[in-house]
Parts: structure tokens; C-alpha cells; sequence
């Protein structure tokens, strides 16, 4: 209980690169802490009322050293400015071969699932070493997905997809909390990060049994909420085919224009939900809204089916 | 000044001497509003403080066992918050001291409209009471940020309400900026320019802006949040259509100026006291005039600091981090000016000294962590922790409310026309210095660990520091209290302040204590400078006091 910790551990590939800058931060913090403080009591002593000391023509103003003051601290500005913005790029851009999970934040719990279909809650396992990029949404209200360990936090938000991602460096298991109050729970929505080694993290995806991958049961969803129906096969009725989308411009009718908008998941989320707000050039707006009908974690499902069938050719 | 041509023999009748209940609540003196809003902003305080006593107890432990459900505590954090930011810290210092000495320190009668003064209090005590109101009959438990879509669709509480509180309230500080904004134009005394201006006056003209440009914004961000309660328009709610993240685009475009409305006037208050007790000119007058005006104006520009990770563009983020970086130079001019002030002064340290100087410590490190806060990376890592917490509780309680009971310490012979003794005084002022880092500096570091703000439970390996906090917060709750009782007792005796105990330079200084209603008796006339202090002629006094007290 009474354990006394003064700084957080470092448990992933931007945890040392935010601490080192945070150090160099409080560096200067103590320098001008300091400073200010030494400068002030030695003016307190030697100038206290009393003190035989010159007082004669006490200086009004200093231009050269007003404009030290503020050259210097702009200098040590831009130095912040620009090192903490390299690093905050890089938290967006997650590699190539990052794994992706998917989040979806519910007052009061988080509920995550791997690509290869294991869904979990509040109880995150990642392997080790490996990038792991977060697509996130909110059911209900806002909240934050925040790993201490890894010094990553991203709001959650309802109707919106965010991404973060990160690659952990320490075999062990870290706390995830909820960042953003959410309301009455908010202080026990709390989970739990396990890091294992990639051996232990492969037996535990099968551990139970090895059931359809994400994009698998994505494709069930698109079966069963009939969108196979129109999007392929038969072609009953004049729809896009959805094969090769992911990822690429498609046109949209816009009045008399065409806009282009790449198909990511943001888009595919809206044409579920709201398919009459952006149709594909050339396409009635037939189709009706899923809107209530297909919850958050089933979204995300259909959305990696669609993913997943990216790099097939269309028949078009 | 000039001779009096017309003699009036009446006898000079101070400000107080009335009594009835009438003369209170109808005038439109603008001293006796000033002290109108005292009372009222002081026991909104200790209504803020009770509230934050309780959290503190709470959190002494890691179970909720203070407070029987997690509902008490969200409604209690969010009445702190609604209290001490709208109810005390805003309104604090401008119209407690500001309505009392901006009139009097440019030479005027009154401010330009004391009607509307008067108006400005009547519309904040319908704001407070309701605040109040609710407080006794169910609470809100969103937070004071009333952050959507929690706040407009899944909130049970009385948040309509809540917004209406706000609103009536923002009313009131636009009333009072728009007053001192044409005052300050329009009322100075003859030879009373711009750079004879006191700071204390400048600064309140910088926070008017604010008040006057950014206060709107709040009032049409909660009207918003109550019509999309009332009638689900979906502004915010994106199951209809709405966003969220333009509330909090809205709601920070007028709070984030806010903390500079809070601020600014603790700026004021120190750029007064430490020139007077420093016996000596301030240094960079000009510097320190505009820096309050760029302050105001870079104010506007940085509210997108409160989004990084809340879904905003990052390139937007970036912008708003270059933007916070700069607003930072401003401050710290001030910071270095008032320190280069104290060289080759002749210093005494009475306790509203003691009051500027820990402000000025405090406000470096809250200004400091702030850089922090703006860097990008970092502020992902601490956003919404308890360092959030610790930062700006170091610039608007260690701050203003420094600031603000310094002006009260340094005023007090003014307002009320009796000195308070200084030795209850100093020690008020080191039990706030003590308690309040030792309440605040343990949020730091719980804040880096990853503790997250609004917690009413937490994990045990926080709870050292933890301790520590909740220590330093029944320290500086007694350094609060003490004030309280001993200038209160000091109403007791006559007034034996005399027209200016501390020997300052202020126009406020050159009429009697309390001061008459009318402020000067005759024209005032302004032929020099702010801060005519003589640091040698001040060791000549002291010199010669001490051969009389010696012989």
C-alpha cells in the first residue's frame, strides 16, 4: 500500500523518447524556478530596508536586457515546440505492419477485439515488440483511451473513428484507463494491458479454440443484414460493388459536381448509417439507413471485411 | 492641485457611514458595490472551499468511503468548479477591487455607469443563488466543462438549469468589463494619460476586453447545450447529426481567455503592491502595460491547447501549440520585470509582500508547467491527469487568490480604514505558501504517473501522494480561514488607518480611509508618473524613525 513510486514505467517505444523530453522540460523549469527564487531572496537580503547598500538611480527599464528576456525564452519555445511535435507526428503515424484492434469505449467498460477475431473486456493482451494500431469509437459519450506505461492517451467519440497505435517494449501488465469522465463510473473504467512474449500471445489467441477472424465474422453481418444482396452477386438492384474499395477515391455526386472521398472507415461507417449524405457518383440513393440496427463492434466488423477484401479486383 | 474656489464647509463623510439596509442594496457608489460583491464572493469561496475539503477527504483513501456514491462526488467536483471559476475567481478581484479603486486611481467620482454597477451585482446574485440552488437540490455531475454528448443526452442531473446559472451570470462580468472599458476612456482626470495609467488599471482594461468579446461565446455555448437538452436540435449530439467537438471548440474559445480574466487582475494587484514595498519605480512600465494587452489578445488564439487528443486535426494542434508557446513570453516579461524591480529598492515585508512574492514563485512554476502542457507529446501523456490539475490550480489559486489576498491585505486600510495586525497577517501568508504547494506539488507527480483527473476512486499506489495533497489542503484551509477572523475583528476598533499607512503613490492613497462618498474633494489634477518612489528618501525615513523611536 504504501509503495512510493516517482515516476511511471516505460513501457513502450515512446515512453522513453516523451520522458526524455519531459526531463529536459523540468530541467528548465528548475533553472528558472531557481533562478527567480535565488534572485528574489538575494534581493530580499541585500536590499531589505536598512541595508547599507547603493540604492542611488534604481533602473527604470533595460532594453538590452528587456530583449534578452524575450529572445530567450522564444529560443527555448521553439526547441520545445518543435521536438515535441516530431514526436507527436509520430504517434499518428502508425507502420505498415502495425496489428489493428479495435476499441469500443461504453459507459463504463472498454470492449477490444483482435483482428484474428478474439474479443475481450477491459483486459487488452498485445505481443511484444509488435506495433499495434487502436481504431476507436465510442457507443455513448466521449471518453479516453489512456495507457500511463505508454505515455499515449486518444479521445473516443461517438460517430467518429480515432487511431493511435504504439509497440511495447516490456513484457508485463499496465493499466488502461478512461481519461475523459464519462460519468457516474468513470473512475472504474479501468482495464488492463497485458504485454506478452509473441509465443505466449499466439497460444493465448488460440487458446480458445480458433474461431472465424474479424473480417470473417464481418462478412456473416454482411450476409445476414442482407447488404450481399445488392453489393455482390446477383445485382438485383444497381449498387457499387465493394471489392478493391478500401482505401481508394471513389466519386461522389455532389449537385452537378463530382467530389472524390477516400473510402476509409469513416466513410464506409457513414454510408451504413447514413447512405443518402454522400452516394457514389452514377448510383441512385436507394439504400436504406442501418442506423440502430448494427452496433458499434458489428460496424467495425463489417468495416475489416471490406478491409479485407481491399486487394481483390472487382468484377466491374 | 488647484485652489478650491467654492468652499464646501460639509463635514467629509466616509463611504460607510450609512447604515440601512436600503442604503446597501440601492446605491450606486461604486465602493459600496465593490464591498457588495466582497461579502457575496467571499462566502461563494467558502462554499468552493467546503466542497474541495470534502473531495480532498475523499481522496485521502482509495476507496470511495467519504462519500457514499460515486454520483456524490462527480456533483461535488462539479460544484467546486462551477463555484470557484464563475462564482469567485471571475468576478474576484475586478469587481471586488477593481470596482472599488479603478475610479478612484484615475481621479474619478464613480465609474461611467454606476447604475449598471449596481445592475451587475443584482444579475450575479441571481446566477450565484441558483448556482447555490442547485447545489441543494440534486447537483450536476458533468464536470464544469458540461462536455457533450454526456452533458446534453445521457446527464440526469439538472444541467438546463445549470447552463441557465452560467449564463445570467456572464451577464454580469460583461456589465462590468463594458463599465471599465468606458470608464477608463472617458472618466480620467486631467493629465491622467495613458502611460500615467497605473498597471492595476491597465490590467483591468486588458481583462474588460476579454470579458466583453469573450463572455458572448459562452453564453450561446450553453444556450446551445440547453436547447439540445430541451429539444434534441443535434448540434452536438452526433446520433443526430451533431458534433461534439464543436462544444468543446465553443466552450474553451471563451474558457481558456477566461483563465487570463482570472489572472490578468492578480497581475494587476502585484504590479501595485511590490513597486510600493519596493520603494522604487516598477521596472519596464511599458513592457509590463503592453504584455497585459498581448496576453489579452493571444488569449483568444490558444484555446484548441485543451483538444489534442481529442479527435481535432493534429496539424490543428500544431498551430495551437506554436500559439501557446508564444503566449508564454508575455508572461514571463512580467515575471522578470517584477523581480528586476526589487533591485536597488529599499524592501519591507508586510504581509501584502509576502502575498506579491509568493505569487510571483507560484505563478513560474504555473507558468512553466504550462510550456509543458503545450508540448505536444507531453500534453498527450498528462491530458486530463491530476497534472493538468496541479498546473492550473498553480496559476489560479496560487495566482490569483494570492494576488487577490495580497490587494485584500494591501487595500484593506482603504476599505475599511483600519490596519489588521501584521503579524496574523505573515502568518496567513506562510501557512497559504506552505499549504498550498504541499497540497499541489504531489499533483504533479501523480499527474506524470497517470492518475486522471475526476477520479473518485483510484489506485492504491497513488495514494502516498495522495495523502500528502489532502495534508497540505487542511494547511492552507486554516491559512484561508484566518484572514477571515482577524480582518473582520479589525472592524472593531476605530478607524486608525490614516489617508496612506504604507506610504504608496496612488491617487487612492491621497484621499482619507475609509474614503468619502464623493472620492475627492476637490479636482483632481494629474502632473506625474505612476511609482514616484524614492528608494534613498525611503531609507532616510527609516533612518530618521529609528533615531526617534531610540531616543
Amino acid at each position: 500500500m504504501w509503495d512510493f513510486p516517482l515516476f511511471p514505467e516505460q513501457a513502450s517505444s515512446n515512453a522513453q523518447k516523451v520522458d526524455a523530453l519531459m526531463l529536459f522540460e523540468v530541467g528548465i523549469l528548475l533553472f528558472f524556478t531557481i533562478l527567480i527564487c535565488v534572485l528574489i531572496l538575494v534581493f530580499s537580503l541585500r536590499f531589505r530596508r536598512g541595508a547599507r547598500v547603493d540604492r542611488s538611480h534604481p533602473p527604470t527599464h533595460g532594453k538590452a536586457m528587456e530583449t534578452v528576456w524575450i529572445i530567450v525564452p522564444l529560443l527555448i519555445s521553439i526547441v520545445m515546440f518543435v521536438w515535441s511535435t516530431r514526436l507527436f507526428f509520430e504517434l499518428y503515424e502508425a507502420p505498415p505492419d502495425a496489428a489493428e484492434i479495435s476499441v469500443v469505449g461504453k459507459q463504463w467498460m472498454w470492449y477490444l477485439q483482435h483482428p484474428q477475431g478474439r474479443a475481450e473486456t477491459n483486459e487488452l493482451h498485445v505481443p511484444l515488440g509488435q506495433a499495434v494500431k487502436l481504431n476507436m469509437t465510442s457507443q455513448d459519450v466521449i471518453h479516453s483511451f489512456f495507457i500511463p506505461a505508454f505515455r499515449i492517451k486518444q479521445d473516443v467519440l461517438p460517430g467518429r473513428y480515432t487511431s493511435l497505435w504504439f509497440r511495447p517494449t516490456k513484457v508485463g501488465v499496465y493499466d488502461l484507463f478512461c481519461a475523459e469522465y464519462c460519468g457516474t463510473n468513470h473512475s472504474i473504467m479501468i482495464g488492463k494491458v497485458h504485454v506478452m512474449e509473441p509465443a505466449d500471445y499466439e497460444q493465448w489467441l488460440s487458446a480458445k479454440g480458433v474461431g472465424p477472424s474479424q473480417a470473417e465474422e464481418g462478412e456473416q453481418l454482411f450476409v445476414q443484414h442482407h447488404c450481399a444482396g445488392c453489393h455482390r452477386g446477383s445485382q438485383t438492384v444497381n449498387a457499387p460493388r465493394l471489392e478493391g474499395v478500401y482505401g481508394k477515391p471513389v466519386p461522389i455526386q455532389k449537385g452537378k459536381d463530382v467530389g472524390f472521398v477516400t473510402a476509409d472507415d469513416r466513410y464506409i461507417r457513414d454510408s451504413i448509417l447514413m447512405p443518402k449524405s454522400e452516394v457514389v457518383a452514377g448510383y441512385e440513393p436507394l439504400m436504406p439507413s442501418y442506423k440502430d440496427q448494427i452496433s458499434e463492434p458489428d460496424l467495425l466488423k463489417i468495416i475489416a471485411y471490406i478491409k479485407s477484401i481491399a486487394t481483390r479486383e472487382t468484377s466491374q | 492641485m488647484s485652489a478650491p474656489a467654492v468652499v464646501v464647509e460639509d463635514p467629509p463623510e466616509d463611504y460607510l457611514q450609512e447604515h440601512t439596509l436600503k442604503s446597501w442594496l440601492l446605491t450606486t457608489d461604486h465602493k459600496r458595490v465593490g464591498i457588495l460583491y466582497m461579502i457575496s464572493v467571499t462566502v461563494f469561496f467558502f462554499v468552493g472551499g467546503a466542497a474541495a475539503t470534502l473531495m480532498r477527504l475523499e481522496l485521502m483513501t482509495p476507496q470511495g468511503d467519504v462519500l457514499a456514491t460515486p454520483d456524490a462526488y462527480n456533483r461535488l467536483f462539479t460544484m467546486h468548479g462551477v463555484i470557484m471559476i464563475f462564482f469567485f475567481l471571475v468576478p474576484a478581484i475586478p469587481s471586488v477591487l477593481g470596482n472599488f479603486l479603478l475610479p478612484l486611481m484615475i481621479g474619478a467620482r464613480d465609474l461611467a455607469f454606476p447604475k449598471i454597477n449596481l445592475l451587475s451585482w443584482y444579475v450575479y446574485m441571481v446566477g450565484g443563488v441558483m448556482g447555490i440552488w442547485i447545489m441543494i437540490f440534486g447537483g450536476v455531475d458533468t464536470g464544469w466543462t458540461f462536455y457533450t454528448p454526456f452533458s446534453t443526452m445521457y446527464s440526469n442531473t439538472m444541467v438546463v438549469t445549470a447552463a441557465v446559472a452560467v449564463f445570467i451570470t456572464g451577464f454580469s462580468s460583461i456589465l462590468t468589463g463594458l463599465n471599465f472599458i468606458v470608464t477608463v476612456h472617458t472618466m480620467r482626470a486631467p493629465g491622467m494619460t495613458w502611460f500615467r495609467l497605473p498597471l492595476f488599471v491597465w490590467s483591468h482594461y486588458a481583462t474588460s476586453l476579454i470579458m466583453v468579446l469573450g463572455t458572448p461565446v459562452l453564453a450561446i455555448s450553453v444556450i446551445l447545450i440547453a436547447l439540445e437538452r430541451l429539444f434534441g436540435v443535434g448540434i452536438f449530439d452526433p446520433a443526430i447529426g451533431g458534433d461534439p467537438i464543436l462544444f468543446q471548440h465553443l466552450f474553451w474559445f471563451y474558457s481558456h481567455p477566461a483563465v487570463y480574466i482570472m489572472v490578468l487582475p492578480g497581475f494587476a494587484v502585484v504590479s501595485e503592491i511590490i513597486p510600493c514595498f519596493a520603494r522604487r519605480p516598477i521596472f519596464g512600465y511599458k513592457f509590463i502595460a503592453f504584455a497585459s494587452v498581448a496576453i489579452a489578445v493571444f488569449g483568444f488564439l490558444v484555446w484548441g491547447h485543451h483538444m489534442f487528443v481529442s479527435g481535432q486535426s493534429m496539424y490543428a494542434g500544431t498551430i495551437f501549440s506554436i500559439l501557446s508557446f508564444l503566449v508564454a513570453i508575455p508572461s514571463a516579461i512580467k515575471v522578470f520585470n517584477w523581480t528586476a524591480t526589487l533591485y536597488k529598492g529599499s524592501l519591507r515585508f508586510d504581509t501584502p509582500m509576502l502575498y506579491a512574492l509568493g505569487f510571483i514563485g507560484l505563478f513560474t512554476i504555473g507558468g512553466l508547467t504550462g510550456l509543458m502542457l503545450a508540448s505536444l507529446a507531453i500534453d498527450v501523456h498528462v491530458h486530463d491527469t491530476y497534472f493538468v490539475v496541479a498546473h492550473f490550480h498553480y496559476i489560479m489559486v496560487g495566482g490569483t487568490v494570492m494576488a487577490y489576498l495580497g490587494g485584500i491585505h494591501f487595500w484593506w486600510p482603504k476599505i475599511s480604514g483600519r490596519m489588521y495586525p501584521e503579524i496574523w497577517g505573515k502568518l496567513s501568508a506562510l501557512l497559504v505558501f506552505v499549504g498550498f504547494n504541499l497540497t499541489f506539488f504531489p499533483q504533479f507527480l501523480l499527474g506524470y504517473l497517470g492518475m486522471p483527473r475526476r477520479y473518485y476512486e483510484y489506485r492504491p499506489e497513488f495514494q502516498v501522494l495522495n495523502v500528502m495533497s489532502t495534508a497540505g489542503a487542511s494547511i492552507l484551509a486554516v491559512g484561508y480561514v484566518l484572514p477571515l477572523f482577524y480582518l473582520l475583528l479589525s472592524l472593531r476598533k476605530p478607524a486608525n488607518a490614516g489617508p496612506n499607512p504604507w506610504g504608496a503613490t496612488g491617487l487612492e492613497w491621497q484621499v482619507e480611509s475609509p474614503p468619502s462618498v464623493h472620492n475627492f474633494h476637490e479636482p483632481v489634477v494629474v502632473t506625474c508618473e505612476p511609482y514616484m518612489y524614492s528608494p534613498e528618501e525611503a531609507e532616510r525615513e527609516y533612518a530618521h524613525d529609528q533615531r526617534v523611536h531610540n531616543a
